[in-house]
């Protein structure tokens, strides 16, 4: 990967912590309504992985989702507007913090109910075989959504119809607050891809070299016609599973072992020690994202709230 | 115009419109080798192929949420379920998926989608796989529900259906697939949520939908060798719901029963008959009365299941009492 290519993966990961952290504050604030979940910790798995797609592949995922769509690129004045309900957000104000995307940026969505979008993943990956077109499907979900049964309906139907889809699991090690050892049957998800025949493997999510690499080798087999494949990452998120959560599940202890492995931390070792760029440079890159961060809440709380017009369209295609 | 079956017609709107647009394409349980459940699709995986006729694993919730991802794509899949009792296991992707996805991203993602469902009891097939749960789909803004009850109508608004860019769940019903009727020849569309008079009268309205048009066009000639006129309402769309000919009609005969194959409660019957009241008040002259199936889980012995169903003579002698 080129020097360019590092820090914009850098930039990235950066810029989803303080848009996440200025979400929170604003959360506090009373700004933002519904459920807030941030993806502080997780910053690795999507910026590894969408790094190693091509614009031709789509991208959906869980509710979850602002570092997806910043990854994605959409900007953060449109996530942080969407995040305070404004007629500017990604979603006009209509979704959310669980419900953006951006079709133009072939990001099809985080999706609230649990393991509801790995079917509409296969979908997706239908369009594109059935249509002969070299796009592969990335479907992004956390560990709890393997207990579901529509995580088995669509693994079994994408290797039944060979489905170009890459199925991701951010194992982060609770389904909120249940860890994975009291609510699925295997502790590595990856056993059940086994289950369905399919390549599968796991990666270090934490480490977002590693999780490009494995990421961009999966894809490019899958464009080759090998049919769906499924990786899993081994994660962990810093913050409750939404604002608000008490965290009586887990001892800070065990937090602050996986904050060790921070990812920008571990990142920003690698860069300096191999001579990519110098500390103050990443300083610079830290700078010019708070400035951005900054920019985007102040556009979003500046930002017009929707019109009231906008309650009966968008029900149906033509309208109301 | 040519005399055909209820089962042909539908079978003609789908083989037409995937002749028609490459993107049209089934999938479901049994489409394909198989034909069909209910032989809709018989000769449709010969002719189009494996690739736009796709069996599917019985994975309801995989069916409709694959066709809801490839519509988004901008495909027209035509999803069935064998029976609109299994639609339950598929719920979330038709009630928070499909009718919400169009509005929720801030109208990014169209869902030209089609889900073609059989319901209808008195076939004895025991509680789990004779219920009409049209109610509880026509409750979900986002989705529309179609319920045709003559061959033209199922034929013309499959077709429309398919074109259309939003999602739509198609019910038929099994008893009428061997009906008969006149269709239009050649390539014709019929617009959705649009009611229809199926029969002029002036003493009473009846309003309904799918397999009780029929029954209501029973009951309508019995009374009719008694001197009572009844004017018949189909409703063909419960989402969008068209009340204009229902309340034109009753403006005139002041006097209306429902009539629907699902259970009363929280049902078509309360709807519209909430709606005549809300906005004809002045016009009544008499309580407005519904024929429904009792509210009973469908038993399999044949008279017991008979006896749960409405039958013509409830239609009639709801009518003699509104009179």
């Amino acid at each position: 990967m080129e020097k360019k290519e590092l820090l914009g993966l850098y930039h990235q990961m950066v810029l989803i912590r303080r848009v996440e952290e200025s979400a929170a504050e604003l959360y506090q604030q009373g700004k933002i309504g519904g459920f807030l979940h941030l993806y502080i910790g997780q910053e690795a798995v999507s910026t590894g992985l969408i790094a190693a797609r091509k614009p031709q592949d789509r991208v959906i995922t869980a509710y979850r989702d602002h570092g997806v769509a910043i990854n994605c690129g959409i900007p953060a004045r449109q996530v942080v507007a969407e995040l305070l309900g404004k007629a500017t957000g990604i979603s006009k104000g209509k979704g959310g913090s669980m419900h953006m995307a951006d079709v133009n940026r072939n990001f099809w969505g985080g999706h609230a109910i649990v393991g509801a979008h790995l079917p509409l993943a296969a979908g997706l990956a239908l369009g594109d075989q059935y249509q002969k077109t070299d796009g592969v499907t990335i479907c992004m979900f956390g560990d709890g959504a393997s207990n579901i049964g529509f995580f088995h309906e669509a693994l079994n139907l994408s290797k039944v119809w060979k489905l170009p889809v890459l199925w991701v699991c951010e194992n982060n090690q609770y389904g909120m607050g249940t860890a994975i050892d009291r609510a699925s049957a295997v502790s590595e998800i990856v056993q059940k891809a086994c289950g369905y025949g399919m390549k599968a493997d796991q990666e270090n999510g934490m480490d977002v070299l590693a999780v490009y690499e494995k990421a961009h080798e999966m894809i490019e087999r899958i464009r080759g016609g090998e049919g769906p494949m499924f990786l899993e990452y081994m994660t962990y998120r810093f913050r409750g599973h939404s604002m608000g959560d008490p965290e009586r599940y887990r001892k800070s202890d065990e937090v602050k072992r996986w904050e060790k492995d921070d990812p920008i931390g571990i990142f920003n070792d690698h860069l300096v020690k191999n001579k990519v760029i110098s500390e103050a440079g990443l300083k610079k890159i830290e700078q010019e994202v708070e400035a951005e961060v900054a920019d985007a809440v102040r556009f979003a709380e500046e930002s017009p709230e929707p019109a009231a017009e906008e309650l009966f369209t968008d029900i149906y295609a033509q309208g109301g | 115009m040519a005399l055909i079956t209820m089962r042909e017609a539908i079978s003609q709107a789908l083989w037409e419109e995937m002749e028609r647009d490459p993107k049209v394409f089934i999938l479901g349980e049994e489409v394909g080798v198989w034909g069909g459940t209910y032989a809709v699709t018989k000769g449709f995986y010969d002719h189009f192929g494996a690739d736009r006729v796709k069996d599917t694993p019985i994975s309801e919730a995989a069916i409709v949420g694959a066709a809801i991802g490839s519509a988004m794509t901008g495909l027209r899949p035509v999803a069935e379920l064998m029976t609109i009792n299994f639609a339950f296991v598929a719920m979330d992707h038709i009630v928070n998926e499909a009718a919400k996805l169009h509005y929720m991203f801030g109208g990014q993602f169209k869902l030209p989608l089609v889900i073609r469902t059989v319901g209808g009891g008195g076939r004895q097939l025991g509680a789990t796989h004779s219920q009409v749960p049209d109610a509880i789909f026509a409750h979900f803004p986002g989705l529309k529900v179609v319920a045709p009850g003559t061959p033209a109508d199922a034929k013309g608004l499959l077709k429309e259906a398919i074109r259309s860019d939003d999602p739509i769940l198609f019910i038929e019903e099994a008893t009428l697939y061997q009906v008969r009727g006149e269709v239009p020849d050649g390539d014709f569309t019929m617009p959705i949520g649009k009611s229809t008079i199926a029969r002029a009268g002036k003493d009473a309205t009846i309003v309904t939908y799918s397999k009780e048009v029929d029954n209501s066009m029973k009951a309508a000639e019995i009374l009719a060798q008694e001197g009572i006129e009844v004017e018949i309402v189909d409703l063909r769309s419960l989402r969008p719901l068209d009340m204009g000919p229902v309340i034109e009609s009753f403006k005139k005969t002041n006097r209306a029963v429902i009539v629907e194959e699902g259970w009363m409660s929280y049902g078509v019957g309360s709807e519209v008959a909430s709606r005549i009241y809300e906005t004809a008040f002045d016009y009544v002259d008499a309580p407005v009365k519904r024929v429904a199936q009792k509210e009973v889980p469908l038993p399999y012995n044949r008279t017991l299941e008979q006896m749960a169903l409405p039958q013509v003579e409830d239609i009639v002698n709801a009518v003699r009492e509104v009179l």
